[in-house]
């Protein structure tokens, strides 16, 4: 089955009990016992409930791992996963990480004695040698956020597998639609469901899937014990986004296409970051590895100055944090989405004054291009 | 006018808030939040940070709990988390030793590791709880009543102990909700809830909540809810905002219900004890009495036997056996192999968790019912006598 089908045909979209093709929103905190030697499928909902159960079955067959798990939000998927460690563990991180899981890193997870190194990840050498006797695991984005780096999956599993740690990936800006880790040897797929997944700018979710059934009773554990997890309402709306996963990506792909290859033409314009132009330096790497450069597109202009005075003037694109839905959204990374990080870290990694994130929605290119030309020329 | 009563606080959750009117807040079914124009913001950004259902609930329940902020969170549980969260390695916590056993279990299983210790002791006597405060000591979590054995905590004898060796008091207020007593009023520092048990109501939502008061505990538990994002979807929300309009009203009649039963058991021939504050008898009968405004609707009970306790979850019709509290259904638990579950066998015995015990939440269903349905199901244990 294509991956564009399964999204749609898991095998976990019908109700069994009725057969409604909208599995039901199950708002119910407790469950009913009939026997006390033997505890029916369900007792409580934050151990188990049967809508996210279906959301949880979804994700973990699209990612091809063993269990998917839902959180209240990506970084409390995130969270949860690092909770896996224990003090004294180290971990190998990607430089320009979001923002949000840098701060936890950096500011909640030192505190609790996992201590994490920043590296280029497009550098397997450099990987590698940041690894030491007490690193557990290599976490990582690919493509980056904000800068569009691409990281080799292939390469980071297999020295993962080599030095017996886990590789974590944050899959948010590919969904499994594009790119499924799991199949290169990752071990645990983490979302910002957000995102792309729920794509309409509507939810906030995270998700987890684990490829092997120790992991994903590592995860199981946490999560119910820590509680952190996805109401049925919200998990309803994410299955019902995900539905339209591949008809959104098309056009957010197709979109962002056009918009990088105009940008690059533009004299305003510095510096483009998109895995599908032709000059990307990852671009075959990850084009080996995902079926498309997806929906975000960043680029720098001239200078600081023109960066926020255009900012003041686009109209079309919501100003705002998060991406991936289907209304376009610009964001201007060093005071959104990487706030969170140190300003020398986003100085050393590249988030400066002057770059843009742009998330490409589902409109007419051609009314994104004229509101962006518009907005460039008053820069 | 005076100072709103809490029933009246709790009914107005909401009401004016909204642009239009709405008497029922919106539900903000939302991710991200438009600005306005470049360096400009409404005070909202991302969901995660902040959402205005949410701040609605947030800002009802620091009101209700007479606290300076409130933080709303995807279940009890997650909420208990991200309190432990203020805390790090080497640090030690005196704990109410028949605590909740989720509680238990993330202290036991999840901080440990991370080096925080933890003193378990009857909180009910103050003594032992000061005896147990160590130099590491950096706070007492207290349950007011205990789960599952409803052992009263003087709260304001602890607190002050507490604040004197510069340690902080939170208490678990599931039981009691802020209608019944405010914790931060006898000069506790935090107050955190399964919002899943009596301040919603009705066994339809997961969610935890937290009050604390003063700009600095504000600042570091928001730090921790933002960054690690346990936060509450607003469809949840606006559930736990909807079930908070109705808690005067039931927990009335919950009290009420409570009592009856409680007073029931305490004559029945087949329960060997009964736990229920509002007993005149119950050893936390005064102090519940001098701290709090009514007795909670929880009550627990121990039979003769196992196989006397197996027969009444058997035959309960109209009460349901399931895990969870504080709905408008009665339920019927068995603390020892449900909520308890994870505690070391030997431990519980010694408290009185043990296999003979039972535990009653009390809903708002016709009194007289519920007894029908206790006196069926406890026939054969009278008959065991």
């Amino acid at each position: 089955m294509k991956i564009g089908t399964k999204i749609l045909h898991t095998g976990n979209e019908i109700d069994p009990a009725t057969g409604a093709v909208s599995i039901p929103i199950y708002n119910s905190a407790t469950f009913r016992q009939t026997s006390i030697e033997e505890c029916g499928p369900y007792e409580y909902s934050r151990s188990a409930n049967p809508t996210r159960d279906a959301l949880e079955a979804i994700i973990a067959s699209l990612e091809g791992g063993v269990q998917g798990f839902a959180f209240s939000s990506g970084m409390a998927a995130i969270s949860s996963v690092f909770l896996l460690f224990s003090p004294g563990d180290h971990i190998v991180a990607c430089e320009d990480v979001y923002g949000g899981a840098h701060r936890v890193l950096t500011k909640l997870f030192s505190r609790l004695g996992i201590k994490t190194t920043f590296v280029d990840f497009t550098d397997n050498d450099k990987i590698r040698e940041a690894v030491r006797p007490n690193t557990r695991a290599l976490y990582l984005e690919t493509p980056s956020n904000p800068l569009l780096k691409i990281t080799d999956l292939r390469a980071v599993s297999a020295l993962a597998k080599e030095r017996g740690l886990l590789g974590i990936i944050d899959n948010t800006f590919m969904t499994p639609y594009l790119q499924r880790p799991i199949e290169y040897g990752m071990d645990i797929v983490i979302h910002s469901a957000t995102k792309y997944l729920g794509g309409h700018s509507d939810l906030i979710a995270g998700l987890a899937v684990a490829a092997d059934v120790k992991v994903a009773g590592q995860i199981k554990f946490i999560q119910n014990s820590f509680g952190a997890v996805l109401g049925p309402q919200d998990s309803w709306l994410l299955m019902r986004g995900i539905k339209t996963l591949k008809a959104r990506m098309d056009m957010h792909q197709k979109g962002a296409a056009r918009l990088a290859e105009w940008l690059c033409g533009r004299p305003e314009v510095k510096e483009v970051f998109f895995p599908g132009l032709a000059g990307h330096p990852g671009k075959k790497i990850h084009e080996s590895q995902a079926d498309g450069p997806g929906g975000i597109v960043s680029f720098r202009l001239q200078t600081e100055e023109m960066t926020k005075k255009f900012l003041c003037k686009v109209h079309l694109p919501v100003l705002g944090v998060s991406l991936g839905g289907v209304e376009s959204i610009i964001s201007y990374p060093v005071t959104m989405s990487h706030a969170g990080m140190h300003p020398d870290h986003r100085k050393r990694v590249g988030v400066t004054g002057d770059l843009v994130r742009f998330s490409v929605g589902i409109e007419d290119p051609d009314d994104l291009i004229e509101d962006l030309e518009s907005a460039l020329r008053q820069a | 006018m005076g100072e709103m009563k809490r029933s009246t606080m709790a009914v107005q959750i909401g009401v004016g808030k909204d642009a239009t009117g709405a008497m029922s807040f919106p539900i903000y079914q939302n991710a991200t939040f438009s600005h306005p124009a470049f360096g400009q913001s409404t005070g909202y950004d991302y969901s995660r940070s902040g959402n205005p259902t949410r701040r609605v609930l947030e800002e009802g329940i620091a009101l209700l709990d007479g606290g300076s902020h409130g933080f709303a969170y995807s279940s009890g549980m997650a909420a208990i988390t991200n309190l432990l969260l203020l805390f790090k390695q080497g640090d030690h916590l005196v704990v109410t030793e028949d605590l909740y056993g989720g509680t238990f279990r993330v202290i036991d299983k999840v901080f440990a590791r991370y080096g925080l210790t933890a003193t378990y002791v009857d909180t009910s006597d103050g003594d032992k709880v000061a005896r147990a405060i160590r130099a590491n000591t950096r706070a007492i979590l207290l349950e007011v009543p205990t789960n599952p054995l409803l052992k009263v905590a003087d709260i304001r004898k602890i607190s002050a102990i507490a604040k004197a060796r510069g340690v902080l008091t939170i208490v678990d207020n599931t039981f009691m909700t802020p209608y019944l007593l405010r914790p931060l009023d006898l000069d506790a520092d935090v107050v955190v809830y399964s919002a899943t048990k009596f301040i919603s109501g009705h066994n339809d939502v997961l969610a935890g909540l937290v009050v604390v008061r003063g700009e600095e505990l504000g600042k570091q538990v928001y730090f921790l809810q933002n960054s690690v994002g346990a936060v509450l979807g607003p469809q949840d929300c606006w559930l736990v905002i909807r079930g908070l309009k109705t808690l005067g009203v039931r927990i009335d009649r919950q009290l009420e219900n409570a009592r009856t039963i409680a007073e029931w058991l305490s004559g029945h021939s087949g329960v060997r004890r009964v736990y229920y504050p509002g007993l005149e008898t119950d050893p936390g009968y005064g102090l519940l009495k001098s701290q709090a405004r009514g007795f909670g609707a929880m009550v627990s009970f121990e039979v003769a036997e196992k196989s006397v306790a197996e027969e009444v979850l058997k035959k309960v019709k109209l009460i349901s056996f399931a895990e969870s509290l504080g709905g408008v259904e009665t339920l019927i638990t068995f603390p020892a192999f449900q909520t308890h579950m994870d505690m070391d066998p030997a431990e519980r015995e010694r408290m009185g968790i043990n296999d003979r015990l039972l535990r009653l939440s009390v809903g708002i269903e016709d009194a007289g019912d519920l007894l029908e349905d206790l006196g069926q199901a406890l026939g054969a244990g009278e008959a065991n006598v």
